[in-house]
């Protein structure tokens, strides 16, 4: 119940109705439960409302991290 | 983003965890308290890997449709099946939650009523507005993650004066079912995994008594296999530093203090309540319920409901004792045989992300 999808926004109107792109399917989407959203913006968005704006910097930096842990998963190989 | 799922750094997270969990006296349990967690655990096979590793995944109350009580299902199958001309719609897996009156799936609705599945709240609404001769009931359940949604569809039915809408709530606040959790002492503990979206709405600060009261570590996790690894790794430093606290591996989505907007939002529309739980049975200010001002859009209110709780559990059904990690799927006797997904028993074989429908899938 509580799954989000990432997802590309498309279009956004006044009224904060709008579409996000997911895997290429354009959704339906209401933005009013978030500030400024704009299009080319990556939201998550559940149950036809968009919730939260991902943060590319905080995504890189969990990103790092994983891939250090690429190396302890060859010598365990 | 292939990081997230990468087979190397899984297995490069998992060496750490059992590296990590070996100072440990026994293996380690950690309860994952969202469902959308209990299926990515299962799904991926991480339950098994983590098991070898020395820790130990207990599944919580985090599944919305599971913990809504079969006395809630009732009064929703009374009114439909009651009234004329109303249009109950709901998430698809609330229509097959069996009760001892059957499911929304399977009851006849009165002359000119029926059920209606959607996908969004949003949709609801816009029902009401094509059928302006029907009420229109929303059975909206959920956690925080799905409150606003459902609470702002109250406030736009007021504004724009569409008064055959209302809602049937079963709208759950996941931090008090934590702390009945922690005080009930039915099982051991040692972390929480938080649920990423529901921590989305309210930040990190609701979690804090877990562990200045209660000693116990935590940390928000997203929904990929090496999110929930690195909140596991978080964890498991937290117990062997001695120094509990609320972790957040998901901050690509989660703000310390949540989305405001949509806080604001519930504050405005809804007041807290005393609210009964499956299995766990009634816990203070944990549901919610509409502000007087939006009495009318209240199905309990409109039409006068009087739900009666303590009857309603379907003989045998555990559900409850999973919901509190009590005991797991497979040890309930009616696991996979009278209870299986063509022939749902209890709640949590009918949702996507139940603990049963987990283990039948991807445990068995």
């Amino acid at each position: 119940m509580c799954l989000g999808i990432p997802a590309k926004v498309v279009q956004i109107d006044d009224s904060q109705i709008g579409k996000v792109d997911y895997l290429g399917t354009k959704v339906k989407t209401n933005f009013s439960l978030l500030e400024n959203v704009r299009t080319g913006d990556w939201v998550i968005v559940h149950a036809g409302f968009a919730i939260s704006k991902l943060n590319e910097e905080e995504a890189q930096e969990t990103f790092k991290l994983l891939r250090e842990y690429t190396l302890l998963g060859e010598i365990q190989e | 983003m292939d990081e997230l799922r990468d087979e190397r750094i899984i297995r490069g997270l998992l060496s750490e965890i059992k590296k990590k969990a070996r100072n440990m006296v026994e293996s380690v349990k950690i309860m994952e308290v969202c469902g959308t967690h209990t299926m990515t655990i299962h799904k991926f096979g991480l339950k098994k890997l983590l098991e070898e590793a020395g820790v130990e995944m207990l599944s919580g109350p985090g599944c919305p449709v599971c913990i809504t009580p079969n006395e809630i299902h009732q009064a929703a199958i009374n009114l439909i099946t009651k009234k004329e001309n109303y249009i109950l719609t709901t998430f698809g897996d609330m229509t097959r939650v069996p009760t001892q009156e059957g499911s929304l799936q399977t009851v006849v609705p009165a002359s000119g009523s029926m059920v209606k599945i959607v996908y969004s709240p949003a949709e609801s609404l816009e029902i009401a507005e094509q059928n302006p001769d029907k009420d229109v009931i929303f059975f909206g359940v959920g956690f925080e993650t799905t409150i606003p949604a459902i609470l702002l569809t109250a406030k736009s039915a007021q504004a724009e004066r569409i008064h055959n809408y209302s809602i049937l709530s079963a709208l759950w606040l996941i931090p008090p079912p934590l702390r009945a959790i922690l005080e009930s002492k039915d099982t051991e503990i040692q972390g929480f995994l938080y649920p990423g979206h529901v921590s989305a709405i309210i930040g990190e600060k609701p979690y804090r008594f877990v562990a200045d009261e209660f000693g116990i570590p935590g940390c928000i996790a997203g929904f990929e296999p090496s999110d929930i690894l690195l909140a596991i790794l978080s964890i498991l430093d937290q117990i062997n530093e001695g120094k509990p606290r609320v972790a957040n591996e998901y901050a690509r989505v989660v703000r310390p203090a949540g989305n405001e907007k949509a806080l604001a939002l519930m504050d405005d529309i809804a007041d807290t309540k005393d609210a009964h739980w499956r299995g766990l049975g009634l816990i203070a200010q944990s549901g919610l319920k509409l502000k007087h001002k939006f009495s009318r859009f209240d199905a309990e209110v409109k039409y006068g409901l009087n739900i009666v709780y303590g009857a309603g559990d379907l003989l045998g059904c555990r559900c409850g004792d999973i919901l509190k990690g009590k005991i797991s799927p497979p040890e309930c006797g009616l696991f996979g045989k009278k209870c299986n997904p063509d022939s749902p028993y209890g709640p949590c074989m009918v949702s996507f992300e139940g603990a049963c429908l987990a283990y039948y899938r991807y445990d068995r």
